[in-house]
């Protein structure tokens, strides 16, 4: 067998990937690998559907006590349900040493964790949107309540997912983090669960849902742009 | 001019100073918060709505004041300590964190003991309070970071990060708050927005605040003199001071 | 050239090095020894600016290793103790990732016939032996095109034909100007490069 150098090691720079390009590979690794770790992703799946059933039992199965708890329970079980599959995010990467690997890489560390976030979101974060208008109905939440659940759903769990990756990459060297991962990151994500719960109750009253509907897209918006660089530090120290 | 900061960063010296800073800050604190007590206890007449029950405020307002400033200091300490390398920077983070949360649990405590004779309960979901007592879990969510990390310099830079990321929020989770609690018309604890606070009241409060932020610094001079000296256990100048204070206490 | 100027580390309460200085011009090796704990791959983490040390910098011509390694100037391979194999996927599919990260999609396939792997590249990487994961990891080192490489205990796992690939690679290296920093209990041949030896543990 004989080792052939693949460009003169005295190196001249290699080329190097397009922002988008390396986004997309990132994306289309972290999901792949993340689909086989189906068992981790539909944990959160099904913890929602638990916490959701939890309350009637509790409470009291009447449809006008689900209907006006309804808003703020789903949202509630929504951020649990993120809580608990946060820790998932970094953990793996930083023990198997492929976090270290990506951390030597000319590309921008925000950019990659940006990427994971998505891919992340994409195998927790969707299915939690696509059964909360299902489950909303065992709940007696009326379709114009539903829709705008949905859509606030969708506009705020990438949200959450994102607040909670700066929780993910401080904790992700730690054992047992689960707890301590909530604590730091639960404050954080206050604004996110207010809006939300609060777009659905406007939609049930029949009023118009549409300003806090914006909120959540500027905190969105928000979060895409100002994490990135908190996590990549984030991960910088966990990585030490 | 800039050596004289960094001389102040660097231990020892920094040791030294602080020692005689907590004195000069501690003993104006006690003055002023009797002046303070006199104030707001005796002289300020009592309140045509609330009668005798808004004297609380002279603790709880204080209070709640630090809690927050202490939580800007503690952060731009971190960012400082993260910036420029500072290690006396994160010294001062990690020993602003306890004082905080304390100031942090005060303001609760006095905010229900105000609470009762106002709403009749304890505890209303008040968006002061409310506030307040995300705070506390920022607060303690800082500490139990801190906490979990064996490497001192992880633990460091990890919870200033989280102190950071933290400053940004809390204005966001302040307005938030406030909204919520508007829309659900729910009472609010306040004697300051109005009509407008008199002199009378208005003095003792301000005597109090500057009282409590004297004894938060010399109370910081303190624990940051004890957090340097367990960082930096293993220097010379470090084991002469205790070598020093187990001579004292000996003779 | 590698340069490392003045490195203080301590871990908790050890001085694991301190005033630590060297220069590796490039074709040269550096090679690590020292009894388990003593601060190798330590040692090799700061190199590669995964650590920070308290004090001192390290330095590739001249310039911070980390901003070089940051603008793509400079490339860094690290064969350490973990393979950074994700275990539920392939590892062509694996090795297709890191290619595609430096800029080498096509070399794939040729790598997994150097490496021995071609036959079992399809399996999933956990399905893999130890000695089958390192030459994936080793496959990755060889793809990255990197100058410098950092290589922490590089022959565990490794079997006889194993070992002589990974000498016959790192020869091949400094024999086109590269350079290797390697931390090690047993002796790795590297033939006829220049060797700068440095033992840490020592007090």
């Amino acid at each position: 067998m004989s080792v052939t150098p693949s460009s003169p090691a005295q190196q001249a720079p290699a080329a190097t990937l397009g922002l988008m390009t390396l986004f997309a590979a990132v994306l289309k690794r972290d999901l792949h690998v993340g689909m086989r770790r189906w068992t981790d992703a539909s944990n959160s799946a099904l913890f929602f559907i638990l916490v959701l059933a939890l309350f009637p039992l509790a409470l009291s199965p009447k449809a006008e006590v689900l209907r006006m708890i309804a808003p703020g329970v789903i949202w509630i079980a929504a951020l649990l349900a993120t809580l608990l599959s946060l820790h998932l995010l970094f953990r793996a990467d930083l023990e198997d040493g492929t976090l270290e690997q990506l951390l030597m890489l000319p590309y921008p560390l925000g950019w990659i964790l940006l990427a994971k976030t998505l891919a992340h979101w994409i195998i927790t974060g969707i299915p939690v949107v696509v059964m909360a208008p299902i489950l909303a109905v065992t709940y007696h939440l009326p379709a114009s309540a539903l829709t705008v659940l949905t859509f606030s759903l969708l506009l705020g769990t990438p949200t959450l997912s994102l607040l909670g990756s700066i929780g993910a990459a401080l904790t992700a060297g730690l054992r047992s983090a689960s707890v301590l991962l909530a604590f730091i990151v639960g404050p954080l994500m206050l604004p996110v669960l207010m809006l939300g719960a609060r777009a659905t109750d406007l939609a049930l009253a029949g009023e118009d849902p549409t300003g806090p509907l914006y909120l959540l897209g500027a905190l969105l918006m928000l979060a895409v742009s100002v994490v990135p660089f908190m996590a990549a530090a984030a991960i910088r120290v966990s990585a030490d | 001019m800039w050596t004289w900061f960094f001389r102040l960063a660097s231990p020892p010296h920094f040791y030294a100073l602080a020692g005689t800073l907590s004195n000069w800050l501690l003993v104006p604190a006690l003055i002023l918060v009797g002046v303070g007590v006199w104030g707001g206890l005796v002289l300020a007449p009592p309140d045509y709505q609330q009668g005798d029950a808004f004297r609380i405020i002279y603790v709880h307002v204080p209070s709640a004041y630090l809690s927050m400033m202490i939580y800007v200091t503690m952060a731009l300490a971190g960012a400082i300590g993260l910036i420029w390398r500072i290690k006396l920077a994160h010294a001062v983070a990690a020993s602003c964190a306890p004082i905080g949360a304390s100031f942090t649990f005060a303001a609760l405590v006095t905010g229900a003991v105000w609470g009762k004779p106002m709403w009749g309960t304890y505890w209303e979901w008040d968006p002061r309070l409310t506030s307040e007592l995300i705070l506390l879990f920022l607060y303690f969510g800082y500490m139990g970071l801190r906490g979990a990390f064996e490497n001192l310099n992880q633990a460091d830079r990890a919870s200033a990060i989280l102190a950071i990321a933290g400053v940004v929020n809390v204005p966001i989770i302040h307005f938030s708050v406030i909204w919520w609690a508007s829309l659900h018309q729910g009472p609010t604890l306040s004697k300051l927005e109005a009509p407008s606070i008199s002199w009378d009241m208005l003095w003792p409060l301000l005597t109090m605040i500057l009282a409590f932020t004297l004894f938060f610094l010399g109370v910081l001079a303190m624990r940051v003199r004890g957090e340097v000296l367990e960082r930096e256990v293993q220097s010379r100048w470090a084991q002469d001071v205790l070598r020093g204070a187990t001579a004292a206490s000996i003779r | 050239m590698l340069a490392g100027t003045n490195l203080t580390l301590w871990r908790e309460t050890t001085r694991l090095f301190e005033g630590l200085s060297f220069i590796l011009p490039p074709g040269s090796a550096l090679l690590i020894e020292g009894p388990n704990g003593a601060g190798k791959t330590t040692l090799l983490r700061v190199i590669a600016g995964l650590t920070m040390p308290e004090s001192g910098s390290v330095t590739w011509n001249g310039t911070d290793l980390r901003s070089q390694l940051q603008s793509g100037v400079l490339q860094l391979a690290f064969f350490g103790h973990a393979t950074a194999l994700k275990p539920e996927i392939s590892a062509r599919a694996n090795l297709q990732f890191f290619a595609q990260l430096a800029g080498q999609p096509a070399r794939v396939d040729e790598l997994l016939q150097v490496t021995g792997l071609a036959a079992c590249a399809d399996l999933d990487v956990r399905l893999l032996s130890a000695g089958q994961k390192r030459r994936a990891a080793l496959a990755r080192v060889l793809l990255s095109g990197a100058g410098l490489w950092l290589l922490d205990e590089p022959q565990t796992n490794l079997d006889k034909a194993g070992r002589q690939l990974l000498q016959r690679a790192v020869q091949t290296h400094l024999g086109g100007g590269g350079t290797v920093v390697v931390a090690a209990h047993q002796a790795l041949d590297l033939g006829s490069a220049p060797v700068c030896r440095l033992m840490l543990g020592m007090d």
